[in-house]
């Protein structure tokens, strides 16, 4: 007889698991939005279409009716959840339950707008969605470079600035945006290559190098604007916007064709990055080595992969990227410098890489989370919304904390990310 | 994985290198071990000089970023860049001309922050009032106040192991906390100072507790909510200054009420001239070092604060609540903060505005940086700070060089302290005791 | 070895291969070399699967630009040098989820598909059982078969007797001599360590009390989320030491975590004269009179930054006569700290000195003086004496066995089955997560050997002895 035959132990399952705990909160939430959104609402359609405008056809839904019904779709998913063997479903119901929420809250700000206004282009908000979570897909892929191989790279938000300010300055000097997209690289990887002096090299915490460039490009970008684009703006900071590119055919294709195949360079190359890179960290020898580094550097070292060498290249090339997304903010987003223009979405990125498990596609679907978080304030503001502005804007700050306090302990970082390795 | 746990090795050998500069940074105080004695006091004080230490360190991480601040001077000038196009055929132009811009704009950083010779010789000539010779330091202490305040905090956390990037945040809710206190309350002269510190103070634990708690609880790490937190803060007091009865009614824009007279923090050389600043704040902030360095050295909160911040598994095998501390010692930090914006609100600022405290939080990053987070340390390196900013504005006004460059030499500074090495090698220094920043240990997320 | 290997640098003296002298910077020149290793602390990352650690730095790539990986070929290599050589495992399995003997093999199989010729073992059988360890030695002489050299690190003079063709001892850096493998164990042993030590501790015989700690049904899972103990009961008296032997990672850290409120129970009790401590704080559990030393002793053990007088207050600095609930009293701390150094022998400069820079020995020491410092009902040591010199092993057994004669009830674990034997009034016996049997310390060590291994065998003696032990134990003859 051996001990694995032998009888296993009796385990009693607490009760409060964690498919219960949400479930039970989502059942109130829901009910919840179905009473407070139910009473808020008007009697006014709430009408919902596809296109990119608010004109045209469009799904008509009775306000209060909507915020009622979905308000209740939520908590009967919620309950569901409570239900024996519903673990299965965990996830679906999960996303049926988060979505029936926000239309619920949708059903009630869409029908109290003025009449007229009260209809939501969905295509629009979608295309808002993407736009605004490209810094973030590129930051986050960034995050991915670094940390897969063991650096933390909290100087996202440095990168996007210098990456910002090179565009502007070498856009408007060359009159040409591609100058000013390569020049944003170069910025990124200058940052990136003090980081990985100063943290691989010097063994500074890469946490206070992180902090500390943030500063440095803060006040960099600052002095260089306050000497010479506040000064000459003409000359140093008038960029053009980048141009847009339509696929033929493709584009045609309702709704994702507009949002996919008639884009620019930041959608094509955040969408083809995220591509590439995954495959990349996962299907090549590169990645099978960059995730070996990460993990555990002494084992890597062993079978005679340089470790430093490798961290080196995956930051600077992390630089790269992360400047092509600071590039965004002044060829895309805007088309001027302004002093701290990223307002903290470097970190915000970061959070994406936490919330997107350090994988190049989760970072796609966090990124676009918080951008869609982020379209919505946008769209509800012009529904002339009764919440102030202030807290809409807030949004996809308070979405990220929720995010990382609710998600943390379920995933798990590189092993080896923020160690500095030393041999011997 | 309780075998073959992945990394061990690298871990320990980067704790052990911190360990040996944290032990080597206890040595000073004993013999300096020399193996050859040098003879004279003058030759062992020159050897210990030219030594990684701490001081030497510091001083030369500061020239350092002086010297980059100049070359960042000499390029951002179109008159002098020009020169520098026919640097060839007449060198002396292009050097004539940056030595005079660096030259005057760092002579511009001193008289503005510590003393202009010239009013000086006035004051002594009666030509000029005492008042000009004051302002300088009294403007380098008005600074100095709210960043020793929350370089305290961020450093406090960082000996608890923790990274508390929201200062910021922290510093805007006591800001508001006071002032709130300031304009609503009708208390009377004395009293209603107290509270209102008392409520910045409130205000800003709240804020740092939040984070603190979110960490206890699920683990979330603090780097991100704390940032996070720091934009929430900043959107609340966007929307409560637009508020009715918070709002200054005679004013369309985002200004509040001013706070009441009561409220407010006396100045220290009122008598010798209006254009003094230089407040009680202080005086906060001296009591607060003192108390900080008090409650690490002495006190049990201090000590488990600091057992947490080394080693969070040991505390916990001895006993200690490790949750509980994370939540506490951010929630003292997030107070400390807290009266750091108080200080600006009921000193200087006494309105509450969008951009009320400036940035004190995220330069009280830098000061707990390069205070090496210890609270003395963290005084000095505000003083520095204070005085880098006041210089900084009367460079830009006479010297016409823009205010940021203060942030890239601080920046700067704080990098080279950090990487006592970098500095060891450019000046080729012994290799000696140089404690970079400590953070307690390598951790990751 | 790690120069050998390339992870460290000579700092004189030349290493030749087939009488070439060669350079190795790095494990790189070590594989062109020829030379594999099979490190102590396995050079797998956990969350691989098998073929990915296999072919890491030797990656099967479809092409030369991108290189894709070619996982099929990874596979087939895995299976065919595990064929070759006897060597079982299954290539998509995720290394962390393989038990530490199959790891082993992973490394072995990783150093094989590199064509060594040379083939280092660094105490590849600290972490097996005797079974495993039987496997391994037959795993070694097909390689030896197949005209492989094999270096084979180890401290346990059997194995090297019963495997190796030529013996070189090593003390301090030097080589002692070579011995053939026909040399006894005492003349081996004494190459070892230059003088003759015998392991043996005097105690009286034991006189167990009441029953004071209790542990029944504990089921506790570890960092991940499985099941590392599976059902343990275990009854401590006063007055005796309870050996728990096992090979490392069969759930002892977890169950002493348990006990200790580190980790929470899954299932099961833990009482203190019949007082349950479940949900109880850490803190509670060590003021109610439980002594603990914990297996790891720079993580969990000591502030390495801290003072040695700071460690050893480490959990009494907020109560009297050391501090308050609010301050503390560095003064007495001091003076108690100088008392106590000298009182356990504790070799440092200062009770002012940071704890890391003493040796490990005299860490290992503070840790015990702290724990003894306060009346003690339950003592519990893990791998109390691990990486300590000899002098400190025999300073550290004297102070557990005087513990027990204080009346103290006394939970020793220990992956040294010497020192459990020693030591022990009664040996529990640990494997996956539960306790085969509970023996006597009189029990054959091979006895005990196969239980480590799992083996709870109807027809081997441990069947008679498991039955009778506890009686033996707590009614000495």
């Amino acid at each position: 007889m051996t001990v694995d035959e032998a009888e296993a132990v009796a385990i009693p399952v607490p009760f409060w698991t964690r498919e219960r705990r949400v479930g039970t909160g989502l059942a109130v939430a829901g009910l919840l939005a179905a009473v407070i959104f139910g009473l808020l609402a008007t009697s006014q359609d709430a009408k919902f279409t596809l296109a990119e405008t608010i004109s045209g056809s469009a799904l008509p839904i009775p306000g209060t009716l909507g915020a009622v019904v979905f308000g209740l779709v939520a908590a009967v998913t919620g309950g569901a959840m409570l239900a024996p063997g519903a673990r299965r479903w965990f996830p679906w119901l999960l996303g049926v339950g988060i979505v029936a929420v926000i239309l619920s809250f949708l059903c009630w700000q869409v029908s109290q707008a003025p009449v007229g206004l009260n209809v939501m282009p969905i295509g629009n908000v979608a295309h808002t969605s993407l736009e605004l979570s490209l810094p973030l897909i590129l930051g986050g892929l960034s995050g991915v470079l670094c940390e897969r191989s063991g650096v933390i790279n909290i100087a996202i938000e440095g990168q996007f600035l210098v990456g910002a300010f090179a565009a502007a300055m070498a856009a408007t000097l060359a009159a040409s945006v591609w100058a000013g997209i390569i020049a944003s690289a170069l910025a990124g990887l200058l940052i990136a290559a003090l980081l990985a002096f100063l943290a691989i090299r010097y063994l500074v915490d890469q946490v206070v190098v992180g902090i500390v460039l943030n500063v440095f490009a803060l006040g960099l970008t600052g002095f260089l604007y306050e000497q010479l684009m506040a000064k000459d703006a003409a000359r140093y900071n008038q960029p053009s916007r980048v141009p847009t590119w339509q696929v033929p055919g493709l584009s045609d294709i309702p709704v994702l064709g507009p949002l996919l195949f008639k884009a620019n360079v930041f959608v094509y190359g955040a969408l083809a990055l995220v591509v590439l890179i995954h495959l990349g960290l996962f299907r090549t020898r590169w990645g099978l080595r960059t995730r070996a580094v990460g993990e555990h550097p002494t084992a890597a070292d062993t079978v005679g992969i340089r470790v430093l060498g490798l961290r080196y290249r995956n930051v600077l090339v992390g630089g790269l990227v992360a400047g092509f997304g600071g590039a965004y903010f002044t060829l895309l987003s805007t088309t001027n410098f302004n002093k701290g223009m990223t307002s903290g979405l470097g970190f915000v990125a970061l959070a994406a890489l936490i919330f997107g498990r350090w994988t190049p596609i989760g970072v796609l679907l966090a990124a676009l989370f918080f951008g869609f978080a982020n379209a919505l304030a946008f769209f509800l503001g012009t529904v002339s919304s009764p919440i102030p502005s202030q807290f809409l804007n807030m949004l996809p700050y308070v979405a990220t904390i929720v995010a990382v306090a609710g998600l943390v302990g379920r995933v798990r970082a590189p092993a080896a990310d923020g160690k500095p390795y030393v041999k011997g | 994985m309780t075998e073959g746990s992945p990394d061990k090795n690298p871990a320990t050998a980067a704790t052990a290198a911190a360990e040996t500069l944290a032990a080597a940074e206890r040595l000073p105080r004993h013999a300096a071990p020399t193996p050859a004695e040098p003879r004279s006091f003058a030759a062992r004080f020159l050897r210990a000089l030219w030594s990684a230490n701490t001081v030497t360190v510091t001083v030369l991480a500061v020239l350092l970023a002086m010297i980059v601040g100049g070359i960042l001077i000499i390029t951002s000038d179109p008159d002098v860049r020009a020169k520098y196009s026919y640097f060839f055929a007449r060198p002396d132009d292009a050097l004539a001309a940056s030595w005079n811009k660096v030259s005057d704009a760092y002579a511009n950083l001193f008289k503005g922050s510590i003393v202009d010779p010239l009013a000086v010789r006035g004051a002594i000539n009666g030509t000029l009032s005492w008042e000009r010779v004051f302002f300088p330091i009294s403007e380098t202490l008005t600074y100095a106040a709210p960043l020793a305040l929350t370089g305290l905090a961020f450093a406090l956390a960082l000996r608890g192991g923790l990274f508390n990037i929201g200062v910021q945040g922290q510093a805007i809710m006591g800001a508001i906390g006071a002032a709130l206190a300031g304009f609503l309350l009708p208390l009377p002269v004395g009293l209603h100072l107290i509270v209102a510190l008392l409520a910045g103070l409130l205000f800003g634990a709240l804020w740092g507790y939040i984070p603190g708690i979110l960490k206890a609880r699920t683990g979330a790490h603090e780097v991100i909510t704390t940032i996070m937190l720091n934009y929430i803060a900043l959107f609340f007091l966007a929307w409560l200054i637009v508020q009715d009865g918070v709002q200054d009614p005679g004013r369309t824009d985002a200004i509040s009420k001013p706070v009441d007279g009561s409220a407010r923090l006396p100045h220290l050389l009122g008598w010798l001239g209006p254009s003094l600043r230089v407040h009680l704040g202080i005086v906060l902030a001296v009591l607060a070092v003192w108390a900080t360095a008090w409650l690490l050295s002495r006190s049990s909160f201090g000590f488990e604060l600091r057992a947490v911040g080394l080693n969070p598994e040991a505390s916990r095998t001895a006993g200690m609540a490790v949750t509980t501390t994370y939540a506490l010692v951010m929630a003292v930090a997030g107070g400390l903060a807290g009266l750091g914006g108080s200080t600006m609100v009921l000193g200087p600022a006494l309105t509450l505005t969008p951009a009320v405290i400036g940035s004190v939080g995220f330069d009280g990053i830098l000061v707990g940086l390069l205070g090496r987070a210890r609270p003395w340390g963290v005084l000095l390196a505000a003083l520095l700070f204070g005085a880098l900013q006041a210089g900084g504005n009367r460079m830009q006004s006479f010297s016409g060089i823009s205010l940021e460059l203060v942030e890239v030499i601080q920046a700067l500074i704080v990098i080279f302290v950090a990487a006592p090495a970098l500095v060891a090698a450019l000046f080729r220094l012994r290799p000696a005791r140089a404690g970079g920043i400590e953070t307690g240990m390598a951790k990751g997320w | 070895m790690n120069v050998l290997y390339g992870l460290l640098q000579p700092d004189e003296g030349e290493i030749l291969v087939d009488g070439r002298p060669i350079q190795i910077k790095g494990p790189r020149d070590a594989i062109a070399a020829g030379i594999g290793m099979v490190h102590q602390h396995f050079m797998l990352v956990p969350v691989f699967t098998v073929a990915d650690n296999v072919m890491l730095g030797a990656e099967d790539v479809r092409d030369g630009v991108v290189g894709f990986l070619d996982r099929r070929r990874a596979r087939k290599d895995v299976l065919e040098v595990s064929r070759r050589y006897g060597l079982a495992v299954d290539p998509d399995a995720l290394v962390e989820d393989l038990p530490v003997g199959i790891q082993q093999r992973v490394e072995i199989v990783k150093a094989l598909t590199r064509q060594v010729a040379l083939l280092i073992l660094d105490e590849p059988t600290a972490v097996l059982t005797p079974q495993e360890t039987d496997d391994l030695l037959i795993v070694m002489r097909a390689l030896k078969e197949s005209g492989k050299s094999i270096v084979f690190i180890t401290h346990k003079l059997k194995e090297v007797q019963a495997i190796a063709d030529r013996i070189t001892v090593i003390r301090r850096g030097r080589t002692v001599g070579t011995a053939p493998p026909d040399t006894s164990e005492e003349e081996l042993a004494a190459m070892m360590v230059g003088r003759s030590v015998i392991l043996r501790v005097d105690k009286a015989p034991p006189h167990p009390g009441p029953v004071m700690l209790e542990v029944s049904g504990l089921v506790v899972d570890d960092d991940r989320g499985h099941r590392a103990v599976d059902g343990v009961d275990l009854e401590v008296h006063t007055g005796e030491v309870l050996g728990v032997a096992g090979v490392q990672g069969n759930g002892q850290t977890e169950m002493v975590e348990a006990i200790m409120g580190l980790r929470p129970l899954v299932a099961g009790s833990v009482a203190l004269e019949g007082r349950s401590l479940h949900d109880r704080k850490t803190r509670d559990i060590l003021r109610a009179g439980v002594g603990y030393v914990p297996e790891d002793r720079s993580v969990d053990g000591l502030i390495r930054d801290f003072t040695v007088a700071e460690n050893l207050v480490l959990d009494m600095y907020n109560t009297e006569p050391y501090g308050t609930r609010f301050i503390i009293r560095p003064d007495r701390i001091a003076e108690s700290a100088r008392k106590r150094i000298e009182q356990f022998d504790v070799r440092t400069s200062s009770h002012d000195a940071a704890v890391a820079t003493l040796s490990g020995g005299n860490q290992q020491k503070v840790i015990v003086a702290r724990e003894f410092s306060r009346p003690l009902k339950v003592f519990i040591a893990a791998q109390p004496t691990r990486g300590v010199d000899v002098g400190s092993i025999e300073f550290i057994h004297r102070q557990i066995v005087h513990e027990r004669e204080v009346g103290a009830a006394v939970l020793l674990v220990s992956s040294e089955l010497d020192e459990v034997m020693a030591l022990a009034d009664r040996i529990a016996v640990m494997y996956r997560g539960r306790i085969l049997a509970i023996v006597s310390p009189d029990t054959p060590r091979e006895d005990i050997g196969l239980l480590m291994a799992g083996v709870v065998g109807d027809e081997a003696s441990p069947a008679g002895s498991v039955a009778g032990a506890p009686a033996d134990a707590e009614e000495p003859a």
